[in-house]
């Protein structure tokens, strides 16, 4: 009673969205009719608005990958942005359904903060980004210099250790916003700019004149970034886990978003089991048989959202790499749907 | 008297001298003004000099060379002056954010409907004062609400709380007109008046208009920056008067509290504010029950201006003479009547400059949502800088610069009105 | 309060509720407003607690001793990244702190002169101060920072065409880079010349006010005074052996190490409070000698005083008391705006503590030291400033 009261007071004010009960993501979720993913304010590659708001990226089609399998929509997503500072808090209050935020999977997070990492959906790591005219090839020739870097993530952590461990000297400016990086390095301010890897190639479009940047081939840091969810609820933890596997079964599994039709009247049980054909496994979820088809339908398979967003073809030109599925030398692997 | 005339008397005019050279004309301006000595003559050229090292660049950078259409970075590389094609690019982005295109048309109304309430309240002259602000403070905002969010605000769900919070509120409100021995009928009048007024206005608000839902987190630009300040102000009003009355209070514990609320307000810096309702606000929330964060902003905001409001109020009070309370307590009012009819009128009134001054204020304010991750209008600027069509050495400047002239406009236009109205508001009480 | 008292008088027979009190009323009044925010208070506690429990986040200032692993690029003790989060945010508060101090000096030398500046009788003088305050005042602070920052920082060098002056000092977007004085053994001796320097120029204004009021000469309080402050420790660091010696910085690949340096950060955000105060302040300036009578400054022309000895003995001394009160508040915004350094990556105490709150998820407690230190240094700068005032405030007879 008293919670209602009080969401009734302050609901006077203004939307607000008072979930009675967090026990239950997915009944949550089907009852306001949305998932709500909380994403970065602006990062190309990963999640970016265009100028009309229309959200896109490796996170975003996730998020869509999420809203296809619950509603058979991807339209049902909605996206929040929030800073390195809110996402945990937002995630934890019920603002947001699920956190795919480029957010590095690391133990203290998934122990210390009551949350639960549903997968990796880039294996990333933190690198460097020099202009070519310092003529600097390693990061080891660093020694000394200026590094530009934001607040409220791992990386400021990870380049004081790094230079540590190699008696060198930093000068380390922090700022508020990735915005203000970008512009206090193009503008001169440091020598270097360091944050996860994919950060650097989105970001390194946002400079005046991207071809003078490098990325150095160090990778000092291991940063698997994946979608995060609320400990504590089972069930929705399994959808996001699933969808994620989903999409990467369905690259091994060739089965694309242009021939995911035709792939349903495949004879390949592997294939038939993920689209929903046969067996019952997306009841177990407590979603519709068809959950895996209509992710694909969505957004395609894993491998054609990497290319689409971050893939060589794409400004950031990140070539697949541990990225790529197991059986060709990379990391995504995905249990089987059986 | 006699006909004999002097001789030594002028019978005509004299014939009019021009005026010496060194009290008037240009002349005689400048030797006055500007080389009067030979200190101030070195200050003159000295502030010549200044003057021209300011504003050349300036203009130059406006005006020379400058791309003025153009449709990327193309347009602008290579130029030494603004990039005016990247803000004519961006205008709809900077007013409005990111809000869907096919419904800029209610952002629209909201302007238009804003300025033409607003203009006729601001000049004294004209008529129907109390029919506009009436119409400012209470359709205004309801409109507003329902245009930019797109109302459906789904009130109905709560009906039957509303009802029994409205039953008991205005159970407790008869039980004291008992208790007190006096008729219980005005309560239960007023308070029912009240409660039906706020359930209509929130059942227009969920009444479905079949306009598209628009989240807070796509609104942006100027469109910001005039929500957060005119809630802001228009929420700190209410808050501000109670807490100045609360700071004058006679009773010990109100008056503490109320000092206690209005010192640290003051004494802390806005962005701790905005961190605090954007990182620890839901932690003080019970599970579940989550704000928007643009709302979570604005609680900050009008809860940070009250304090200041509360103060500008307190100026006004303590600017009434004591012969007004004596006079209205001496006619027999009450505490609220002679504060709502007598004191108030005259205070308000007095502190419009005031008020105008804390919302330039907080005006200017409204940018520090940037940092905790809202788009204003310079959060917009800001972040379009990281468009790589648009980037070259020159967007930035130019953004800043498209960004500052706003600003100043509002600013400056609101302090003319701000002494303006100073000035009128003098003639009665200057001594 | 006690208005509707007069409606017993009729039938004092019939004796008002108790509720008709005012005591009895107000009584009640704060009761419930006391009830009401011990309710908000405990809610909100509750709430917390198991917010946080839920996130097992452990509340408390045991984070404090926790390694950094960070360290801020401008600090006047000595951190590390070994440091404790603890010594971070004492780095943190002293940059605030520096800020404040020089920031509330260099704005009340610009709001002075552009104060005066905008009463001056000459035209051009006082049309530059009327529109540096009227463009000044009316530009959000932030942009104003956002301005100087980048601005300034894209107008500056890079480390190796750094700007020389006397071949010791660089200027480039890294900062401004000095030497640095490294005092010896036996440098106390300077120290204790300053001191004694200082309280001897403490005895000779009092002296030269003393001889003044007597005999009505003048001293030269003003030069003897410079001599003393740095004639003295100059003939001490001679008399020391010259203990003292440079730190110079020296070029490296990136940039420049070693020696003193400014970093562009103090530099953008200190031009912007002082730009921004100052403004503030020159209205306040003027206001405050405008509202010393005309009649002050015809009086002390007909005694003979020059401009600038009216404007120093007579009107500055009566307009301050109109002006301190204003004042104080421009220094209490001057302090609290700098925490927009956050925007910039000046490490202050906003910058360091939202660091340490990322890293921690200690949010309520940062926030907690945040509003503290902000409350208390208000505090500390409205003791002074009334101090200040009442030993300024007019003496009535």
């Amino acid at each position: 009673m008293k919670k209602v009261l009080l969401s009734v007071l302050l609901g006077s004010a203004m939307s607000v969205a008072a979930t009675a009960s967090q026990a239950d993501t997915l009944d949550d979720v089907k009852g306001k009719g949305d998932v709500t993913c909380g994403v970065s304010q602006g990062l190309p590659g990963f999640s970016n608005p265009d100028a009309q708001g229309n959200w896109t990226g490796l996170d975003v089609d996730f998020c869509k990958a999420v809203a296809a399998a619950v509603f058979g929509d991807a339209d049902k997503a909605k996206f929040a942005p929030l800073s390195a500072k809110e996402r945990f808090t937002a995630l934890q209050s019920g603002e947001i359904d699920v956190l795919p935020r480029n957010t590095t999977w690391t133990m203290s997070r998934d122990t210390k903060l009551g949350l639960n990492f549903a997968g990796v959906n880039y294996y990333d790591g933190q690198g460097f980004m020099v202009r070519k005219s310092l003529g600097v090839s390693s990061a080891l020739e660093l020694d000394g210099a200026s590094v530009c870097t934001n607040t409220g993530t791992t990386t400021e952590l990870n380049v004081t250790d790094y230079y540590r461990s190699n008696n060198m000297e930093l000068e380390l400016v922090q700022f508020e916003k990735a915005d203000e990086v970008v512009q206090a390095y193009d503008g001169g301010r440091c020598d270097v700019y360091t944050t996860d890897a994919s950060g650097l190639y989105a970001q390194r479009l946002k400079l005046t004149n991207a071809d003078d940047h490098i990325v150095l081939p160090e990778i000092i840091s291991k940063e698997p970034l994946g979608p995060v969810v609320r400990q504590g609820d089972d069930k929705w933890f399994n959808i996001n886990k699933w969808v994620l596997f989903a999409m990467v079964n369905a690259e091994e599994l060739g089965v694309t978003q242009a021939n995911v039709d035709e792939m349903k009247n495949s004879k390949n049980p592997s294939v038939r089991r993920l689209l929903g054909t046969e067996g019952a496994f997306g009841e177990a979820l407590g979603l519709s048989n068809d959950w895996a088809y209509q992710v694909i339908k969505a957004v395609g398979n894993y491998g054609e959202s990497f290319d689409r967003n971050v893939g060589p073809k794409t400004p950031l030109g990140i070539a697949r790499g541990v990225n790529d599925l197991w059986s060709k030398g990379g990391l995504m692997y995905a249990p089987p749907i059986r | 008297m006699s006909d004999k005339s002097i001789a030594y008397v002028r019978t005509e005019m004299a014939p009019e001298l021009p005026a010496p050279d060194n009290t008037h004309g240009p002349v005689a301006w400048m030797t006055h003004n500007l080389f009067s000595s030979i200190p101030h003559t070195i200050l003159t050229l000295l502030g010549i000099y200044i003057i021209y090292q300011l504003s050349w660049p300036l203009l130059k950078f406006s005006f020379y060379d400058v791309a003025w259409t153009g449709e990327g970075r193309e347009a602008c590389a290579g130029k030494t002056g603004a990039c005016w094609a990247y803000v004519r690019a961006y205008f709809s982005q900077f007013v409005y954010g990111r809000y869907p295109v096919a419904e800029y048309w209610r952002v629209d109304i909201v302007f238009a409907v804003g300025a033409l309430g607003l203009i006729p309240a601001l000049i004294p002259s004209v008529p129907y004062k109390r029919f506009n602000i009436l119409f400012m403070l209470i359709a205004y905002p309801v409109m507003t609400f329902i245009l930019l969010s797109g109302g459906n605000l789904s009130f109905e769900d709560y009906l039957v709380e509303y009802s029994i919070l409205f039953v008991v509120i205005v159970a407790i409100g008869v039980a004291i007109a008992v208790a007190t021995k006096s008729n219980p009928k005005p309560v239960v009048l007023t308070l029912g008046g009240i409660g039906i007024a706020i359930a209509l206005i929130l059942g227009i608000m969920s009444y479905d208009f079949g306009l598209t839902h628009v989240e807070t987190d796509k609104w942006g630009g100027f469109l910001v920056t005039l929500v957060i300040a005119v809630t802001g102000i228009a929420a700190s009003l209410p808050l501000g008067i109670a807490l100045a009355l609360g700071r004058r209070s006679n009773m010990p514990i109100i008056r503490l509290v109320s000092v206690i609320f209005i010192e640290f307000w003051r004494g802390v810096p806005l962005i701790t504010v905005l961190f605090m309702s954007s990182v620890v606000l839901p932690l003080f929330l019970p599970e579940g029950v989550t704000f928007d964060k643009l709302l979570r902003a604005l609680i900050g905001v009008a809860l940070f201006s009250a304090a200041y409001m509360a103060e500008v109020v307190r100026g006004g009070l303590q600017a009434i003479p004591k012969g007004q309370y004596e006079g209205a307590s001496a006619l027999g009012l009450t505490f609220w009547q002679s504060t709502g009819l007598i004191i108030m009128p005259q205070a308000l009134k007095l502190v419009i400059p005031g008020i105008v001054n804390t919302f330039i204020g907080l005006f200017k304010d409204t940018t520090l949502v940037l940092i905790i991750g809202l788009f204003d209008l310079l959060g917009q600027v800001q972040f379009s800088f990281t468009d790589a069509k648009w980037s070259t050495p020159n967007t930035s400047h130019t953004g800043y610069l498209f960004a500052a002239i706003v600003f100043w406009i509002f600013c400056f236009g609101m302090s003319r009105y701000s002494i303006f109205m100073e000035n009128r508001l003098h003639t009665g009480h200057k001594r | 309060m006690a208005a509707n008292s007069h409606a017993n008088t009729d039938k004092p027979a019939e004796k008002g509720s108790i509720f008709n009190d005012p005591k009895v009323r107000g009584i009640v009044y704060q009761v419930a407003l006391v009830s009401g925010l011990a309710y908000l208070v405990w809610s909100i506690i509750q709430n917390a607690a198991r917010n946080l429990e839920k996130q097992n986040i452990a509340s408390g200032f045991g984070f404090m001793d926790g390694t950094a692993g960070f360290a801020p690029n401008q600090s006047l003790i000595d951190v590390s990244a070994a440091s404790t989060y603890g010594e971070i945010f004492i780095a943190g508060l002293l940059n605030t702190l520096l800020m404040a101090v020089i920031g509330i000096i260099f704005a009340t030398i610009v709001g002075f002169i552009m104060g005066i500046a905008r009463l001056s009788n000459n035209w051009v003088v006082s049309k530059i101060a009327t529109v540096y305050i009227e463009i000044v005042r009316n530009i959000p602070l932030l942009l104003q920072i956002f301005f100087w920052y980048f601005a300034v920082l894209r107008a500056l060098p890079h480390p190796k065409q750094s700007h020389v002056f006397l071949s010791e000092f660089y200027l480039n977007n890294r900062g401004f880079f000095m030497p640095k004085p490294i005092f010896g053994e036996g440098s106390e001796l300077i120290g204790y010349a300053l001191v004694a320097a200082i309280v001897g120029i403490f005895a000779l204004i009092n002296w030269a006010k003393k001889r003044q009021m007597e005999t009505g000469k003048r001293f030269p309080v003003l030069w003897t005074s410079l001599a003393l402050l740095f004639g003295l420790p100059l003939v001490a660091y001679f008399l020391s052996g010259m203990p003292v010696t440079f730190d110079h910085p020296v070029k490296t690949k990136f940039s420049l190490k070693g020696g003193m340096r400014v970093i562009p950060e103090f530099v953008g955000l200190l031009l912007a409070l002082t730009i921004y105060t100052g403004a503030f302040i020159a209205e306040i300036v003027r206001a405050g000698i405008l509202a010393v009578s005309h009649g002050q400054t015809e009086a002390a022309h007909a005694l003979g005083l020059r401009n600038g000895p009216t404007l120093r003995l007579v009107i500055i001394p009566q307009a301050m008391r109109v002006i301190i009160p204003p004042l104080t508040s421009q220094y209490l915004n001057l302090t609290k705006n700098s925490s927009l350094a956050v925007a910039i990556a000046y490490p202050d105490i906003v910058s360091a503590g939202g660091t340490i709150l990322n890293q921690t998820g200690q949010a309520i407690e940062v926030i907690g030291i945040w509003m503290i230190v902000y409350l208390s240094i208000s505090l500390l700068i409205s003791l002074f400033m009334n101090w200040y005032n009442r030993s300024i405030a007019m003496v009535e007879r």
